[in-house]
């Protein structure tokens, strides 16, 4: 939570102002209020996201957000390799990835001293990098720019939903405009509208977990620098003794620097910049910097105990926050627009049961779950609860300097990976695999070729399969018969694409003959040595919700 | 002679780590510092070899103790 803030420069929000405009809804009376498929309440990269993903599986959406602009300020600025194969799909991916900073290094200082160094993505053959750094406001910029490209998408500024209630086959919003009020019915709404979700509140759900007592000062400052664009974390620096500290860089010459202040600062004096900037000089080493952005923050590791209530589902910071230790936060919430999207869609198809959804609920719970794990580890070992806590961790960072087990244990944030699902639309491995990624797992990307000799990649050709489920298989001969509205990506000798590089091969443990059946989102669903089409058939009914 | 593993034993260190962490949550410094006494004996019995326990003596004087003092000189 933000205690304190300061704008100290007008960053990108002059060219990100949007205009209200009375819609013909509005017009309505209550009793004959206009009904939509799906409105998604917040426009943030959540929401945003979410609604590009429903319009371009043929729903129509309404996004009603209560500014009138893109919100400016120090938020999200990792974007993981999984969000952007999200946003490749939505048409968004290599705009972000051009304007981001690419990074996949990460450095863990202990005094002045390097303790160790890790890369998180070490091989080659990938579509997409490990990370991105961007800041939020060019992320919700684009998604705005894709937005109004799409025909399905009715974006409302300053639509603020003060209301709702729940009907048997549908909800009800009340909504505030400049224009006074009006109503909007839905058979489902999504709310994307963050941490302080006023439809949270709405269905009387309660925020379960942690709040962490220690302050952190996040400041974005403008400076040209040579260090490289990798992650700096620093346990007990010299320029800020005791306490922690994480340099990042951002586009545009800026850089992200957080600094942990314990729990008795003073939130109003330390985001004054003349408190702040002798703390920045003595990291730096100069004072050749200009501030975009400074604030005091509190975090916090906590969930709603379920993500659906009736016809509401939570996706993002409003179901669900972590500390920004990793990159959970954005990235996670992306996670649970894509995994809710292609189930909407099914359901509201009639091609799935409303039951579809609550798989929503069991696969991004448990997601937040491992989230708020590693989230909450992580800060743990930041800011230690006690003095036998603190004896534990300095141990710990001791010991590194020449035990590997006790570098293991050095906790600087663990960064964001897709999470894998114990869910109920996997069916079980009945054959053996020494590899791939098991059912429950998301694709792993891999570099293939088209019969022209032009290079593509599988996270590519999965694009361009439809947007349903899709067997990925390894071709031998004529290739498994599919249902029409199946998918079917063919590899290997004889078929469309070929695995040059025999990374699909070793990365799927393909053998002639074996198949993956992926969901709508990339997630395995299936796979098999040798499948049936009744098989493959079954397998498609189970992870539709009606196994 | 038995050679002390200081290689990562554990698939998830971060949950060895916690685990040992929460068993010390909500108790007093001086049940902690009791506490870590008892688990340094059940701990060295169960690896049950002297000279293993010899050199993480060594290893925890060295990074810790030593690390301490220098400190204190500075």
């Amino acid at each position: 939570m933000v205690l304190s803030n300061m704008v100290l420069s007008n960053m990108a929000s002059s060219k990100t102002q949007f205009g209200y405009r009375r819609h013909q809804d509005q017009d309505r009376a209550n009793v004959a209020s206009a009904r939509h498929p799906v409105v998604v309440v917040g426009a943030g990269p959540v929401g945003l996201s979410l609604s590009i993903d429903l319009a371009q599986r043929g729903v129509p959406v309404v996004l009603l957000d209560d500014a009138d602009r893109i919100g400016e300020g120090s938020r999200a600025i990792c974007f993981s390799k999984r969000a952007l194969e999200v946003w490749d799909r939505l048409g968004v991916g290599s705009r972000m990835v051009d304007k981001g900073v690419v990074w996949k290094v990460g450095k863990i200082f202990l005094g002045a001293e390097l303790l160790y160094q890790f890369d998180l993505l070490p091989e080659p053959g990938h579509r997409m990098p490990a990370f991105i750094n961007l800041q939020q406001y060019y992320a919700e910029a684009y998604l705005v720019d894709r937005v109004q490209e799409l025909p399905g998408i009715d974006l409302r500024w300053r639509n603020k939903v003060s209301g709702l209630t729940q009907h048997n086959d549908h909800a009800e919003l009340a909504i505030d405009t400049p224009d006074g009020p009006y109503r909007l019915r839905a058979d489902y709404v999504v709310a994307c509208d963050g941490a302080r979700s006023a439809l949270r509140g709405m269905v009387g759900a309660e925020f379960e977990g942690e709040v962490f007592e220690d302050q952190f000062l996040i400041a974005d400052v403008k400076m040209t620098a040579e260090f490289p664009t990798e992650r700096w974390f620093w346990f007990d620096p010299p320029f800020h003794s005791g306490q922690s500290a994480l340099l990042h860089r951002q586009p545009d010459d800026v850089w992200r620097i957080d600094l942990q202040l314990g729990p008795d600062a003073d939130p109003a004096v330390e985001r004054l910049p003349e408190k702040v900037r002798p703390r920045i000089e003595r990291m730096l080493g100069h004072g050749d910097f200009a501030f975009e952005w400074i604030s005091i923050y509190k975090f916090q590791c906590r969930r709603m105990a379920r993500f659906l209530h009736g016809r509401v589902a939570f996706a993002g910071d409003s179901a669900h926050q972590v500390s920004p230790f990793g990159a959970r936060g954005a990235n996670s919430g992306l996670e649970d627009g894509e995994n809710l999207a292609w189930k909407l869609a099914m359901v509201l198809r009639g091609a799935a049961p409303a039951a579809l959804l609550e798989s929503y609920n069991i696969e991004r719970g448990s997601a937040a779950d491992d989230n708020i794990r590693a989230s909450t580890r992580s800060t743990d070992f930041i800011a230690p609860h006690s003095q036998q806590e603190r004896r534990l961790r300095q141990a710990v960072l001791a010991l590194a300097k020449e035990a590997e087990f006790a570098k293991r244990m050095v906790n600087g944030g663990r960064l964001s990976v897709p999470s894998v699902y114990d869910t109920p639309l996997s069916s079980p491995d009945g054959d053996a695999w020494a590899a791939g990624p098991r059912p429950g797992a998301p694709m792993l990307d891999a570099p293939l070729v088209r019969a022209s000799g032009e290079p593509i990649y599988l996270t590519e050709a999965f694009k361009s399969a439809g947007g349903g489920f899709v067997v990925l298989e390894s071709a031998n001969g004529s290739g498994v018969d599919l249902p029409r509205q199946i998918g079917h990506i063919r590899v290997g000798a004889g078929a469309p694409l070929k695995d040059a590089a025999r990374l699909f091969a070793r990365r799927y443990d393909a053998t002639p003959g074996s198949a993956y059946l992926l969901r709508p989102d990339g997630y395995v669903a299936a796979r098999f040595r040798n499948p049936t089409p009744a098989a493959i058939e079954w397998a498609v009914a189970r992870a539709s919700g009606r196994g | 002679m038995a050679v002390l593993s200081t290689s990562s034993n554990f698939q998830d260190p971060d949950a060895a780590y916690r685990l040992i962490v929460e068993a010390h949550r909500g108790v007093s410094d001086a049940s902690s510092a009791d506490l870590d006494a008892a688990l340094v004996l059940i701990l060295a019995n169960h690896i049950g070899d002297i000279e293993v326990l010899r050199e993480a003596i060594a290893l925890a004087q060295r990074r810790i103790v030593a690390a301490a003092q220098q400190q204190q000189q500075q």
